[in-house]
């Protein structure tokens, strides 16, 4: 506790690069997985169900599997090898954005259709266009999609397979907090461990606050004349 | 000659509409002509295929056969866009009271400061004000019922449709709802409504539509379908509305 409430300039430096790669992995996945998702939900094409499941199959997609593929990937013989990205915070957030797109996707997909579902017939009437519905349906979601994000910004911040495969987990460059406990427990250094592990249960119970809230103004919003 | 194509121009038909589905013939209507100037309203009895005709006359449904025209051309989407109505179950967007209105100004183009003093003189007139900022989702049954016809009445419509728009009114709302509907239709819109409330197809009706099993069992002016319905089923809806 000690070292949280000193300050360490280490600890921070630690958190720090945490919540970057993550926020930046989940904007990333959001600006890919939003409108993917919105797509599935509105478009109608042969495939879409096919595409469907298999978004929600990745959803469920074993982490270290997912390190493993990007690290393929990033690896010097593999396709991006030329990049140089391996053992890079980049590395990280491509293994993130890979973890988290299509939760975001599926979650935005689910509660997209549902509104359309809803919406269909009143947005014919106003002459609405199915694409032009697009944004009204996102933004008439948008406590739904924050929620995903939220939800999706909790798996990313917690992971811990892909990023330690990716990143390497080096001293300054891309130690970040699910990592370094590992390490640090490894070692035996059981104080910072326990610190990091404090502030990760701070982030988690705080981002698990702001979905109940959330979800259940949506509801109260929602449920009225459903 | 001339009037006589005037006429014509203003008549919403329905010719040979026939919809079915799983083999149940839900709405057949060989012919039906909405030509008189004053409002229309639709009788019958739950299940009689109502809504289903609001939905054929306002082109959410494509028949299985048949057309519905407008000025003698098959309704096509400028005619659409000229038509608005109100939902028997209003679906009102997860915004505020007046986001609501302001959706559907926004999309015919009012410049901004002609839509704020709009909306405030709409919500006015439907008896909303001081619910500007409200979340519409949180609104009672009749204020989301009289948003929806307010929202209807914003688009400026040529043709308004309602279903059943005063069913969860109180008497006072009800009646400012039927001034409204009145004020739209002396102002030259052409209403077609649904109702449950014989009083209110009285007050209102110019013509009648009465509808039974997915049929018009017959269409005439107000006081003659009211006052001596010629055909059984007219005759049967009506004695019971009246006891009740
Ligand atoms: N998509 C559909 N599939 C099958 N049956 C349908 C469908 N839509 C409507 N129906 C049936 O068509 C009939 C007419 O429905 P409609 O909604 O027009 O009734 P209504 O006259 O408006 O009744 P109410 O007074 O209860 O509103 C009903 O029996 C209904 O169950
Ligand atoms: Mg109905």
């Amino acid at each position: 506790m000690a070292l949280i409430l000193n300050g360490d300039a280490e600890l921070w430096a630690i958190v720090l690069l945490s919540l970057k790669v993550s926020i930046f992995a989940v904007l990333i996945s959001a600006l890919i997985g939003m409108p993917v998702g919105a797509a599935l939900a509105v478009a109608r094409f042969p495939g879409r169900r096919v595409l469907i499941v298999l978004m929600n199959a990745l959803m469920g997609f074993p982490p270290v599997v997912v390190g493993l593929l990007v690290y393929l990937m990033l690896s010097r013989s593999g396709p991006l090898g030329v990049l140089e990205l391996l053992y890079t915070p980049t590395a990280m957030i491509i293994a993130q954005v890979v973890l988290v797109t299509p939760i975001i996707a599926a979650l935005t997909r689910q509660v997209v259709e549902m509104l359309a579902e809803e919406y269909s017939e009143q947005l014919r009437s106003l002459g609405v266009s199915r694409l032009a519905s697009v944004p009204v349906l996102l933004w008439d979601a948008r406590l739904a999609l924050v929620t995903a994000l939220l939800a999706g910004f909790g798996r990313a911040i917690a992971e811990v397979g892909a990023v330690i495969i990716v990143g390497g987990n080096i001293n300054h460059v891309t130690r970040v907090m699910t990592t370094t406990i590992a390490l640090e427990t490894s070692k035996g250094n059981l104080a910072l461990a326990l610190a990091l592990g404090a502030i990760l249960i701070g982030i988690a119970v705080a981002v698990n606050a702001m979905v109940s809230t959330l979800s259940l103004q949506a509801e109260r919003e929602g449920l009225r004349h459903a | 000659m001339r009037d006589l194509t005037l006429d014509m121009s203003s008549c919403l038909s329905v010719d040979g509409v026939r919809i079915t589905r799983k083999g149940k013939s839900l709405l057949n209507v060989p012919h039906l002509a909405l030509d008189g100037p004053g409002p229309t309203l639709i009788l019958g009895p739950n299940g009689s295929g109502k809504s289903l005709l609001l939905r054929c006359l306002h082109g959410l449904i494509v028949s299985d056969r048949g057309q519905v025209r407008q000025d003698g051309v098959a309704l096509n989407a400028d005619h659409k866009a000229r038509q608005a109505m109100v939902f028997q179950q209003p679906v009102l967007l997860r915004r505020s009271v007046a986001a609501n209105l302001d959706f559907v100004l926004k999309r015919q183009g009012m410049p901004r400061s002609a839509r704020k003093s709009r909306i405030e003189e709409l919500l006015a007139e439907g008896g909303l004000d001081g619910k500007v900022r409200q979340s519409a989702r949180s609104l009672s049954g009749g204020e989301a019922q009289r948003l929806a016809i307010l929202r209807a009445l914003a688009l400026d419509p040529e043709t308004l449709f309602l279903d059943e728009p005063t069913s969860a009114l109180d008497p006072n709302a009800t009646q400012m709802i039927e001034r409204m509907i009145l004020r739209a239709s002396t102002r030259g819109v052409r209403i077609v409504m649904v109702t449950h409330d014989i009083g209110q197809a009285r007050r209102l009706a110019a013509d009648i539509v009465m509808m039974q099993g997915g049929h018009v069992v017959e269409h005439g002016a107000a006081k003659q379908v009211l006052d001596a319905p010629k055909s059984d089923a007219a005759r049967r809806y009506l004695a019971g509305g009246l006891v009740t």
